[in-house]
């Protein structure tokens, strides 16, 4: 059934759900190179209007992706909650918008199971950027392993300390630089430039004895591929979080050289080493707009869908961290600051709504048309939606994988305007080790803490 | 200077990252605000830049390289950055130009493309070229003219070197800038070039810059990947980079200066 919607003498028609999603989602480059967004402004006004009269029940109904064709809609479709969805059931796009903005914390956290991504989709392209910051706002997800993450009124810092070729000594002096500057609750996470089990090997050695030299509350992460993980795991190397790269079809985590089956052993093998000390949320994903076109995977779909998509193949994986790296794929995806601020907002909002603890890396490459300027932007809006998390990168430049993101200052700003804090248990040890005051503000360094102690024998 | 900030000057030297900054409450020092925005200032002209393709004609025919010119069907930069498949195809009148140039097979077509840093060409692909050559005079391949290419992605390679019919394709491009980086050139080697190979087919040797891999050094890669695609008849991911072995098997017999 094709769906129409009228203005003046012009009657707008969308063959099927997924071109109407499309054509109703906020104009950006991919969708374009996908030869998939609305072709005048009016056509993609008329798709939301449109789309604004499906009922949520013709969303469940009808997959995208057929049920035969794809594994991540046989996740979504089998682990639904009917009974959560019961609540909802009733409404169609435009209505559930309206039932968001007035539901309670409560309300949100009842219905998660039941919302499906193209649900989410659905309401996120109708809805406002404050409409998506006002809502996310009020979602919580709180996880836990080695601390307490997604608390009201916390952000959580990933220390990034990525270095061109992994040189150890490099590597600690910048994680030694986050956590002076009270980064890295989240998790302090290493992109590595190799790929070999043996490297990994040096870094998780690396991470395990700084976190248990300075009894840190926090979980160290080399964000390799999943095998590559679950190889160190079997060695017997200290692994923490388990990292993959995942996205919203079937045929782009081929392309990523992941299935659902590889990632239920690694979670259970995360599980099985108990390293969690607070709680077992022990998985890590990241995800980004544009990965399925990019793996010539995305059915036809608008990218933002497909995002939300991955959301729900991390979803029943408990993880404790899951970030999209929104500007990170380049300008033919998301050309400027305004597609990219608005692709940020739309996929927190979209995993928070799923009841997934989503953080995002605010960032952006050097062909896109955006800069810092952009992203104090982006930072400042993800910390009014009550953002999981974000980057902490030494000077936001990142000399490894060459992009831009946010800097251990950044997260020193958001704190200070919008009063944000830490994990508790890392906030606490900061504290305990006279970095803070009470209220989490940074001190001025003391000579002699037994950070720069330890940089000491480093540079000596 | 005190004791502590002695330290963080020492550990600012184990990284190209940018730690020991200091802060001026939440905020950076003003010192560090203006690095950073001239480093992002940097970065931006490498990418936004027209490449000079007349003077790098000009300089790789005085190293005694036969020339080509040709266009994507990118028509300019914005449409470039936006639609990656036009920066892949031959604008018709180079497509023609390479057709009239196409003789009989050659084994290596080298393109010259400006890619996301025509400043990266500019100041780094004759220098490769020259020392490149004689790594290919001494094995004897056949080479077609060396084409400039603007607007032009990786993958325009494979039009380029089906064209002129060659055994493989190597193509210099600038690589998307870092932000301490604006000057890098990548070079992607294909064997059987054809549209429509995948990169995963492909051998990269990347970040061919004066602060990362030198121009003999990426030569001796270049040469060393070519020889295996040509004894093996492929390139890509089953053709594992083992030149560093080779080179310093090379070095041990004095046979390279790099």
């Amino acid at each position: 059934m094709a769906y129409r919607h009228v203005v003046g003498p012009r009657s707008w028609a969308f063959a099927d759900l997924a071109e109407l999603m499309a054509k109703a989602t906020p104009v950006r480059s991919g969708d374009r190179l996908a030869g998939l967004a609305a072709e005048s402004a009016e056509e993609g006004s008329a798709a939301r209007w449109c789309l604004a009269d499906v009922p949520l029940r013709e969303i469940l109904a009808k997959p995208l992706i057929a049920y035969e064709d794809d594994d991540v809609t046989r996740l979504i479709l089998d682990g639904h909650d009917a009974a959560a969805f019961a609540e909802i059931a009733h409404l169609t796009v435009g209505d559930f918008r309206e039932f968001l903005l007035v539901a309670t914390s409560e309300t949100l956290a009842r219905i998660a199971p039941g919302i499906t991504p193209e649900m989410a989709a659905a309401v996120s392209k109708i809805s406002r950027n404050q409409d998506l910051i006002l809502i996310a706002r009020k979602c919580r997800v709180v996880t836990r392993f080695r601390n307490t993450i997604g608390l009201p009124g916390t952000m959580a810092v990933r220390l990034q300390p990525n270095h061109p070729t992994d040189d150890p000594a490099g590597i600690t002096a910048a994680i030694l630089d986050g956590l002076s500057y009270g980064c890295g609750d989240a998790v302090i996470g290493i992109n590595p430039a190799s790929d070999s089990v043996a490297a990994l090997g040096k870094l998780l050695h690396l991470l395990d004895a700084i976190i248990q030299r300075h009894a840190i509350p926090t979980q160290g992460c080399v964000l390799t591929h999943v095998t590559t993980t679950l190889e160190a795991m079997n060695r017997g190397l200290p692994v923490d979080l388990v990292f993959q790269s995942i996205a919203g079809t079937q045929g782009a985590n081929a392309g990523f050289g992941v299935t659902l089956a590889i990632l239920k052993e690694a979670h259970e093998a995360m599980l099985a080493l108990k390293r969690g000390t607070v709680g077992d949320n022990g998985m890590y994903f990241e995800t980004g707009q544009g990965s399925a076109l990019s793996a010539n995977a995305h059915h036809g779909i608008d990218q933002q869908t497909l995002e939300a998509r991955a959301y729900a193949v991390a979803r029943p994986f408990r993880p404790l961290l899951v970030n999209t790296v929104v500007g990170f794929i380049g300008p033919e995806y998301l050309y400027d600051g305004k597609e990219i601020i608005r692709a940020g907002l739309e996929d927190h909002f979209c995993g928070k709504l799923m009841g997934v603890p989503l953080g995002v890396d605010v960032c952006y490459t050097n062909h896109a048309e955006a800069d810092q300027n952009d992203m104090d932007v982006l930072l400042t809006l993800l910390g009014a939606a009550g953002c999981t998390y974000v980057m902490g990168v030494p000077g936001a430049d990142d000399v490894m994988l060459n992009y831009q993101s946010t800097s251990f200052h950044d997260s020193l700003y958001v704190r200070e305007v919008l009063g944000l804090k830490r994990a508790p248990e890392f906030e606490a040890w900061l504290h305990a080790l006279g970095m803070t005051d009470d209220h989490g503000t940074l001190l001025p360094a003391e000579p002699g803490s037994p950070l720069l102690a330890d940089a000491s024998g480093l540079a000596a | 200077m005190s004791e502590d900030a002695k330290v963080w000057a020492r550990l600012a030297g184990l990284t190209p990252a940018r730690i020991g900054l200091g802060r001026a409450g939440s905020g950076l020092p003003t010192r560090e605000v203006l690095r950073f925005g001239l480093a992002h200032a940097q970065a931006r002209d490498a990418v936004h830049a027209p490449m000079d393709a007349d003077a790098i004609a000009r300089a790789i025919a005085a190293l005694g390289f036969a020339t080509l010119r040709v266009a994507s069907r990118a028509a300019d930069r914005a449409t470039y950055l936006r639609r990656p498949d036009l920066g892949r195809a031959l604008a018709e009148e180079g497509r023609q130009a390479l057709e009239q140039a196409a003789g009989d097979p050659i084994d290596l077509a080298i393109v010259v493309a400006d890619g996301l840093s025509a400043r990266a060409v500019h100041e780094g692909a004759a220098g490769f070229l020259a020392a490149f050559k004689p790594h290919a005079d001494r094995a004897g391949w056949r080479l077609a003219p060396v084409v400039v290419a603007t607007q032009a992605r990786v993958a325009l390679s494979d039009a380029v070197g089906s064209a002129l019919k060659a055994r493989a394709v190597a193509v210099l491009i600038g690589e998307r800038p870092g932000l301490s980086s604006p000057d890098s050139l990548g070079i992607y080697l294909t064997f059987a070039p054809r549209p429509g190979r995948s990169d995963a087919e492909r051998n990269c040797i990347s970040n061919v810059r004066p602060a990362g891999l030198s121009h003999p050094l990426a030569a001796f890669k270049l040469d060393w990947l070519l020889t295996q695609a040509f004894a093996r008849g492929l390139t890509g991911v089953s053709l594992k980079d083992e030149s560093d072995a080779a080179l310093a098997a090379a070095q041990e017999a004095n046979m390279i200066d790099v």
